[in-house]
């Protein structure tokens, strides 16, 4: 049985820089579960992400979140349904000018969500749970690149929304450390039941964070299946792309295998 | 037909850029009359671009007007009337120098770290990320920074022409030896309210240009480093410009 469809795709078209990036998408994202978009770079994955928070409006086609268009509504309307959001950056986008522990607080004491002193209760809390405690006086300059992702999951997490976007949210970390935010969201979406969507590279270990996964691919959603299902899928473009990471992987270890 | 469709398309690109940097304007002033009103945000800025340049502001206005004393006494001793030293420098200081110099001094200090900051903010995804917590990234970082530089930039041009005119009288009457009642008397006899009116009315509106050319280029700026470097140029380069060319079209209504 399919899940209720918290935000809908219909048709989107987009051109950025002369160059058409989606061309007629369509795509639904399941409510309370985590859906994966993949595809090769470049082809417009994060430029998809901006489109359902309003970031990017589309040429033509709607965005629908909760039956709303967002392409149709003024930017007053459009707050208030970002206010059912948050998203995590790429590059984490703290703010620099201010250190972790008002970083994670500045949701809250913006949109008044709660008092100062609950602020002084629930950042800490929070920071404990992405593991980053003690850690609140310390400014982004000073925190790791994985530090930097913990403390942008810990002010997206803050103010409890519906909806929470990832735009690759382990680029540029160790595997370790990968593995370490990958737990942490799932972790997390235990806990709090957000709808996440994810769009990462790391393949094959979305396919056991996610419960969807969805492929874009020439500015379309390839193929859009169950994680399990996903993998079995026997399009050639589907097969080639989530294989070729397994290749390299085999490749790394057989030149291993061959210098030993 | 290629060179015309090049001239064509470069003449077309900036009556659209003159046209979104009017809509930036008019847009960041609206955001002043929406709630919140960000307090905090204006304090701060005020403090960065007010507080935080008085001390070049003083030390350009001390040696302009001890340089202007220097030159005055040298032209002025020619007709036997050093005695106007007093009113040349304070009508030089309070009509011209005072308001183009200080502006000048705040593009190169505030202006640019006002693009380099929006900039640095845009590239680092921090604006998106304002944008997605339903916050007006307009409303927060740059309304905040027109209102604090068209709040001190008259207040750092009043400091300009007091210190030069005051940097002028220890040239003139302590190392050339006019006399000091003559330096005083031939400022209160020359200036007058219209030209005190004019100066304020230049220094608010380069407060305006200084701002709104500054914030505009870090907010559209390219998601490069290279973009970044290339809009602080831009910026203090187009400000400065404009700031000159402004100067003239307002001197030549007012006089």
């Amino acid at each position: 049985m399919r899940p209720s469809i918290i935000i809908q795709l219909k048709g989107v078209d987009k051109t950025l820089g002369g160059q058409a990036v989606l061309r007629g998408l369509d795509l639904g994202i399941p409510k309370g579960d985590i859906t994966t978009i993949i595809g090769p770079s470049g082809e417009g994955k994060s430029v998809l992400l901006k489109h359902i928070i309003g970031l990017i409006r589309p040429d033509r086609g709607q965005v629908l979140v909760d039956g709303v268009d967002l392409a149709q509504i003024h930017d007053r309307e459009l707050n208030e349904i970002r206010k059912k959001f948050s998203m995590l950056f790429q590059s984490a986008a703290l703010f620099d000018s201010m250190n972790v522990f008002d970083n994670v607080a500045f949701p809250l004491r913006e949109k008044r969500l709660v008092s100062e002193s609950d602020v002084k209760k629930f950042v800490p809390e929070m920071l404990e749970r992405v593991g980053l405690e003690d850690m609140g006086h310390k400014f982004p300059a000073e925190l790791s690149g994985g530090m930097k992702k913990r403390a942008g999951l810990a002010r997206a997490l803050v103010v409890g929304p519906e909806i929470i976007l990832f735009d690759e949210p382990t680029t540029g970390l160790d595997p370790l450390m990968a593995y370490a935010i990958h737990e942490l969201i799932l972790s997390m979406h235990k806990t709090f039941g957000f709808t996440g969507i994810m769009v990462s590279h790391e393949i094959p270990e979305i396919f056991s964070i996610s419960d969807w996964v969805a492929m874009l691919k020439n500015g379309k959603i390839l193929a859009v299946e169950r994680s399990d299902k996903f993998q079995r899928l026997s399009d050639p473009l589907v097969r080639e792309f989530i294989s070729v990471p397994h290749a390299v992987e085999a490749e790394k270890s057989e030149k291993v295998e061959v210098t030993r | 037909m290629n060179v015309i469709q090049a001239i064509g398309a470069r003449v077309i690109a900036r009556i659209e850029e003159m046209g979104a940097m009017l809509l930036f304007l008019l847009r960041s002033f609206g955001w002043l009359f929406r709630p919140p009103l960000r307090l905090f945000q204006i304090i701060k800025q005020l403090h960065f671009v007010g507080f935080k340049s008085t001390f070049v502001v003083i030390l350009t206005a001390l040696f302009t007007g001890m340089v202007l004393a220097l030159q005055g006494y040298y032209s002025l001793r020619k007709f036997g009337s050093e005695g106007l030293l007093g009113s040349a420098v304070a009508l030089s200081m309070i009509r011209e120098l005072g308001p183009v110099l200080a502006s000048l001094m705040v593009t190169a200090r505030a202006g640019s770290a006002m693009t380099a900051e929006i900039g640095i903010m845009r590239i680092t995804e921090q604006i998106d990320a304002l944008e997605t917590m339903a916050i007006n990234s307009l409303q927060y970082l740059i309304t905040p920074k027109m209102v604090a530089s068209l709040i001190s930039v008259p207040l750092l041009v009043a400091l300009f022409d007091v210190v030069g005119i005051g940097g002028g009288y220890v040239v003139g009457v302590k190392l050339l030896g006019i006399s000091g009642g003559s330096y005083w008397s031939s400022i209160e006899s020359a200036v007058e309210w219209k030209d005190i009116y004019g100066g304020i009315l230049k220094s608010i509106s380069f407060g305006l240009i200084i701002s709104w050319v500054c914030c505009y280029k870090g907010y559209f700026t390219k998601m490069s480093a290279e973009g970044l470097g290339k809009a602080t140029t831009e910026s203090v380069v187009l400000a400065s410009v404009l700031i000159l060319v402004w100067d003239y079209f307002l001197t030549s209504v007012l006089l």
